[in-house]
């Protein structure tokens, strides 16, 4: 088990630092040289070559990926370059807001769809498990930027019962009364892919354990469905939280979407303003903090399912 | 006559007719079993039914697609003239949906099909290989695992720019590692068999093995999974779309439609929302037909 831990923390640092590479070279799949996005149009030569030795980007590549990292590593980002401000501290406030809003739709997503995978399981073959998975498999196919939009016309327009911009007072999403009405759209609209993937998860995991023989011997000794419902959530828990876990990785880094329908101040958001002032450090920086928190989630959903699961002993 | 019957018998009894059908071959069972599918059969249905309306939006849609007047702007659904109402433009939606049609199927479903041929093609030989090779082509796929993937397609279009050739660039690169796993586990799991084992000892190489041998086994999974996947694709380019990073205007593109009806969602909600339907409706049928084929032609699962 140790020698599980520590060769998968080992193996994430080669994957980390790919990461890092990719993220990188965005900067030089894009468009243009790199200079042209930080020197004035109409800048004279030798300021061009000035800058250019300032930024570093006379020199070789390898050599530039390694001042980069080195800079990285202590937590610099660079500056944005629409609005001078270091990036690190535009994307940690952002990264605030989004993984609030994830986190409840992660939770929000788990609740109804292991109510919903479960029924399906239990009452297998029904209409109860037809309803349960059209519900999932609309869920996975729906767009959710859409989902999101007809949210507003019928719960902000039509019956206007909640908010559907912004994260509230302050601009910041914080957990109180006053914020989270502003949740609630964003909140619903992220949880349908996950919903739809965890209920079709756990129906799959639950029909398969029902049928080990476990489940048989535990009915012929007169195991009343309350006590084989624990039995089946015990076994279930690895897979259904492995997806879980995923899943929030997915939602903070796949929340742009959302985030631009309701203007939720997140790294999304971030993203999208970043991508069309053509500000590279600020998306390459979010783009590099939101794959390096996926990463350590990865590392952190395979370990505990090592932990929960002793047959997994890879 | 045999169909009836067999679908009158009880369930213990059905074995006996699909055991005698089985020299006819496994696809002609996965064909039977499809077609018996009403579910798959209907979406399958919808599918073509707005295939054939897309192909020949030139010959179906009533108006030009780019031509529209301001005077006319924002016509509810169900104008007469305008069946599905005009855009924030004053061009007709019907026609919109019509050739929006067209470039989202393309943006849906061109970056599954070349990444099926650079994923599969890679996985196969990774997993027909094993060793450094298999090691090589998986260690960079699990680089590319490490981006969530709207995450990933974000940054790829984000850095080069907008345009529908960037944002199938960007969603090939995020199919190509998913078909890459799949069909890497597959090919292992056939090259571990015993006939395998038997056509190598018969002096057959690589390739024929390859060709023989394992194609014939793995395509089927890959294909179907790859089908899955077009609807994930369906999704995320009209949201590259919305985004403003894959089409741009005046192009007719679902996505695109989505964004710039956005501001009218608040006086006229049922027209801001019909390009979402046609996404949606898309998808879930490539979802569901999918499913139908997994289902008919994984028999254990």
């Amino acid at each position: 088990m140790i020698f599980y831990i520590v060769r998968r923390v080992l193996y994430s640092i080669p994957i980390a630092l790919s990461v890092g590479l990719v993220c990188f070279l965005l900067v030089y799949i894009s468009p243009g040289d790199p200079i042209s996005a930080i020197a004035p149009p109409d800048a004279p030569a030798e300021m061009i070559t000035q800058l250019r030795r300032d930024y570093g980007l006379d020199k070789p590549l390898p050599e530039q990926f390694a001042i980069w990292l080195g800079r990285v590593v202590q937590g610099d980002l660079g500056r944005s370059l629409s609005t001078g401000r270091p990036v690190w501290g535009e994307v940690s406030v952002a990264l605030k807001n989004t993984v609030s809003l994830a986190v409840a739709a992660c939770t929000l997503a788990f609740a109804i769809g292991t109510l919903l995978g479960g029924l399906a399981a239990a009452f297998r073959d029904t209409w109860v498990d037809r309803i349960a998975m059209t519900f999932a498999v609309a869920g996975v196919s729906v767009p959710h930027y859409w989902l999101g939009m007809l949210l507003v016309a019928v719960f902000a327009v039509t019956f206007p019962l909640a908010p559907s911009m912004g994260a509230g007072p302050g601009g910041t999403f914080v957990w109180d009364w006053a914020h989270l009405p502003f949740l609630i759209l964003p909140m619903v609209t992220l949880s349908a892919i996950p919903l739809g993937l965890v209920a079709r998860t756990v129906r799959g995991t639950v029909i398969e354990i029902l049928h080990q023989e476990f489940i048989t011997t535990l009915r012929g000794k007169g195991l009343r469905s309350g006590g084989i419902l624990l039995h089946v959530a015990k076994n279930a828990a690895p897979s259904v939280l492995a997806v879980m876990g995923l899943q929030l990785g997915y939602l903070m880094g796949g929340s742009i979407l959302v985030e631009t329908v309701f203007s939720w101040p997140g790294t999304g958001f971030l993203l999208n303003s970043a991508i069309f002032q053509r500000d590279i450090p600020l998306l390459q920086g979010t783009i590099l903090v939101l794959a390096l928190l996926f990463v350590a989630l990865n590392l952190v959903v395979d370990l505990g399912q090592a932990l929960l699961d002793p047959r997994i002993k890879r | 006559m045999t169909l009836i019957a067999a679908k009158d018998t009880p369930a213990t009894d059905t074995r006996a007719p699909e055991k005698a059908e089985r020299p006819q071959g496994y696809w002609h069972g996965v064909a039977k079993r499809v077609l018996r599918d009403k579910a798959t059969m209907f979406c399958l249905l919808v599918l073509l039914l707005m295939f054939l309306a897309i192909v020949f939006a030139p010959l179906i849609a009533p108006y030009d697609p780019y031509v529209g007047s301001i005077a006319r702007r924002l016509k509810p659904v169900g104008t007469p003239g305008y069946l599905l109402g005009t855009d924030e433009l004053g061009r007709d939606m019907l026609t919109r949906l019509l050739y929006g049609g067209r470039l989202s199927w393309f943006i849906g479903i061109m970056p599954v099909a070349i990444a099926f041929v650079i994923g599969s093609s890679l996985g196969i030989i990774a997993g027909f290989a094993g060793g450094w090779l298999n090691m090589l082509i998986m260690r960079a796929t699990d680089v590319f695992y490490a981006f969530p993937s709207v995450l990933l397609a974000v940054a790829v279009s984000g850095a080069l720019g907008p345009g529908i050739f960037n944002a199938i660039l960007a969603l090939t690169l995020v199919f190509i590692p998913p078909l890459i796993r799949i069909s890497e586990s597959t090919t292992a799991g056939v090259r571990a068999l015993d006939y395998v084992e038997a056509a190598r000892a018969t002096g057959a190489g690589p390739f024929t093995i390859i060709r023989v041998h394992v194609l014939p086994n793995v395509m089927g999974p890959i294909f179907v999974y790859a089908t899955g996947l077009i609807s994930v694709a369906m999704i995320l380019g009209a949201g590259l779309s919305f985004l403003g990073l894959g089409t741009r205007p005046p192009e007719a593109e679902w996505g695109l439609m989505l964004n710039t009806l956005r501001t009218s969602l608040y006086n006229k909600p049922l027209l801001a929302m019909l390009p979402g339907i046609c996404i949606f409706v898309t998808s879930i049928c490539f979802n569901m037909v999918s499913d139908g084929l997994r289902g008919a032609m994984e028999v254990k699962n």
